[in-house]
């Protein structure tokens, strides 16, 4: 993109970002998701000290959209890998990228003791109700109710139990120091989103512990809808469910202690 | 001067750690190995690098790889049923050219087993052992000081090739204590992995180290280059011959396995009886070379181990084309003594 004379540029794509179409589907949340964190990391000044923690899923090519050092984890090991990361090169800034299936179950030992440790890293998690690569199987985070190739007649509660709220269950452990939800639906949300993941890597910087973002997002592909109804979707029925908020912070907390 | 302790292997493995230049441990829990994790976190914290208990074998190893990513000298340790768990990442730092050292201290199985010594674990060790076409190198110490040697070997290995080294003892090395020379290599250069460590893209192209290849022929070029590593891997076979030359029988035995068959070999020579031992001390890879040019000198074979045969497979194909190879297999959930082996030698001489 070439900016003419006369013309002032008022807004442009992260450099981290590179210039090339995604993988993802049409109305998937993750292309914002990771520009949101190309901008915090543009910003902040960090992309030549940080090293991303890629996981399992539609997002496992991360690394070919971010101009940042990479390692693949196993599935579900993101925390594990950035674990050691983080212990060989404290002095480095440390994230993983991981989605529903890969952190919620799979995952779920290693991103809960890594969050009991304080493992000074900081964690983005895409939470979009279902297994996205492997063709919409249900996920821990799917909603009651709701169909996937694995629960054809939709997920209930007596059978396979209740959504998990991992922002929250996150917040109760005490290494965590920064535990939040937000949702790209809207532009206010968005907005906001990217404050959450500036803090969350703040957070990291000041040591204070670990820095997790549940990222409510849509799969339009794997939902079964167009990219307007899944966006209506993640407002009207996954933000209920899982509410949107702050469990935990130690910023905060630390001012009003002050 | 090397200062010289009383060791067991366990403790060995940790000091030749540090010798080597470990700065990271990620352990976790479990029987006949658990000094070692105990050890390093007495020492590798004061030493200025860190321990981890992780809360899994799963979660450990893969912290492993993440502390490899970073061109970090860094290390696991197990025995057999927490090996099996490793097997994820190990697989995993294979495909992505990653170094690292994990220990196995091998246990009787299948399943939980005993905790008593077995080389149960040899096909698993030398075969790779989680999924894919992948082969990692496997050393097997016989004492205490190849405990200590091997772990700074292991080390030097794991960067040379980048590729995760298997140090495979068994409990009788892990719990039996000996003299260690301590001994210091020269300290490992911090560009040892400059080339390709994580760091933050600073001033170059960003670097990015996985195993996920989707593009047409890209996984085919990938194993080939694997196979490339893997026979270039073969200039580091090593074995212990004993009395080998004048032998009408060669015995074939590693670990403490091997060291015991060697009591027995010299007892039986002071008996008159041509006999001779091979003492692999690399499992993978193997020296099968130095096995066929004995076969070719018409010499007979007996593969000794302590397991249902396992080993024998590679003794047999390495002497395929002159002989074969007679088989005793100590099972575990008792310790073997040289008697045990003399008469099962005896019989394969006849």
């Amino acid at each position: 993109m070439s900016v003419h004379q006369n013309e002032e540029l008022v807004f442009s794509a992260p450099k981290l970002m590179a210039d090339k179409p995604t993988h993802y589907c049409p109305g998937c949340h993750h292309g914002t998701a990771h520009r949101l964190v190309a901008e915090v990391l543009e910003e902040m000044n960090l992309p030549e000290e940080t090293i991303c923690i890629g996981s399992i899923g539609c997002s496992v090519f991360i690394y070919n959209y971010m101009g940042l050092d990479a390692v693949e984890a196993p599935h579900g090991r993101a925390p594990a890998v950035a674990t050691g990361v983080k212990r060989s090169r404290p002095d480095r800034i440390v994230f993983t990228y991981q989605g529903d299936g890969d952190l919620a179950s799979i995952g779920l030992a290693e991103i809960m003791h890594a969050a009991n440790r304080g493992e000074r890293i900081t964690i983005i998690f895409v939470n979009n109700t279902v297994y996205g690569m492997t063709g919409g199987q249900m996920a821990p985070t799917t909603l009651i109710g709701q169909k996937t190739t694995t629960t054809p007649g939709g997920r209930t509660l007596e059978s396979e139990g209740a959504p998990m709220k991992m922002a929250e269950i996150i917040a109760t452990l005490g290494g965590c120091a920064y535990s939040t939800r937000v949702a790209l639906d809207t532009v206010p949300n968005i907005r906001k989103a990217k404050k959450a993941i500036r803090h969350a890597f703040e957070v990291q910087r000041k040591e204070l512990g670990l820095s997790f973002v549940e990222i409510l997002a849509t799969c339009p592909t794997n939902w079964r809808m167009d990219a307007v109804t899944a966006n209506k979707r993640l407002t009207e029925e996954m933000i209920p469910a899982f509410p949107l908020g702050v469990f935990v912070d130690a910023v905060a907390e630390a001012k009003e202690g002050a | 001067m090397s200062e010289i302790k009383l060791l067991t292997g366990n403790e060995a493995v940790v000091h030749g750690a540090l010798a080597a230049g470990c700065r990271c441990y990620f352990g976790y829990p479990i029987t006949p190995q658990n000094a070692i994790p105990e050890l390093m976190s007495q020492l590798l914290p004061a030493a200025g690098g860190q321990f981890v208990q992780a809360e899994s074998e799963v979660a450990s190893a893969n912290m492993l790889l993440g502390a490899a990513a970073t061109g970090t000298r860094a290390m696991t340790s197990s025995s057999s049923p927490g090996i099996s768990l490793k097997q994820e990442a190990i697989s995993y730092m294979a495909a992505s050219h990653l170094p690292g050292v994990i220990v196995n201290m091998n246990r009787g199985g299948p399943g939980l087993g005993d905790i008593g010594s077995s080389q149960g674990d040899y096909f698993q060790s030398t075969r790779g052992g989680g999924h894919g076409d992948y082969r990692t190198l496997v050393l097997a110490p016989a004492s205490c000081q190849e405990a200590y040697d091997m772990m700074i070997q292991a080390f030097d290995l794991a960067f040379k090739y980048r590729n995760p080294v298997l140090v495979l003892g068994d409990a009788i090395v892990a719990q039996m204590k000996e003299p260690v020379k301590m001994w210091k290599p020269e300290p490992v250069s911090s560009d040892e992995a400059a080339e390709w460590r994580l760091e933050g893209a600073a001033g170059r192209e960003s670097r990015v180290i996985m195993s996920l290849y989707l593009a047409e022929g890209a996984l085919a070029q990938q194993n080939r280059n694997l196979v490339a590593k893997y026979e270039a891997m073969r200039a580091e076979v090593g074995a212990e011959t004993y009395e080998t030359a004048d032998a009408d029988l060669i015995v074939v035995a590693y670990g403490s396995i091997g060291r015991i068959a060697k009591s027995s070999v010299r007892r039986l020579r002071e008996q008159g009886h041509k006999v001779g031992l091979v003492r692999p001390l690399t499992l993978y890879p193997y020296p099968d070379k130095m096995l066929e040019n004995l076969a070719a000198q018409g010499k007979k074979f007996i593969t000794i181990e302590h397991n249902t045969g396992q080993m024998v497979e590679d003794v047999r194909l390495a002497v395929r084309r002159y002989t074969d190879s007679s088989f005793f297999g100590y099972m575990p959930g008792n310790m073997p003594a040289s008697e045990d082996f003399m008469e099962p030698i005896l019989k394969a001489l006849e």
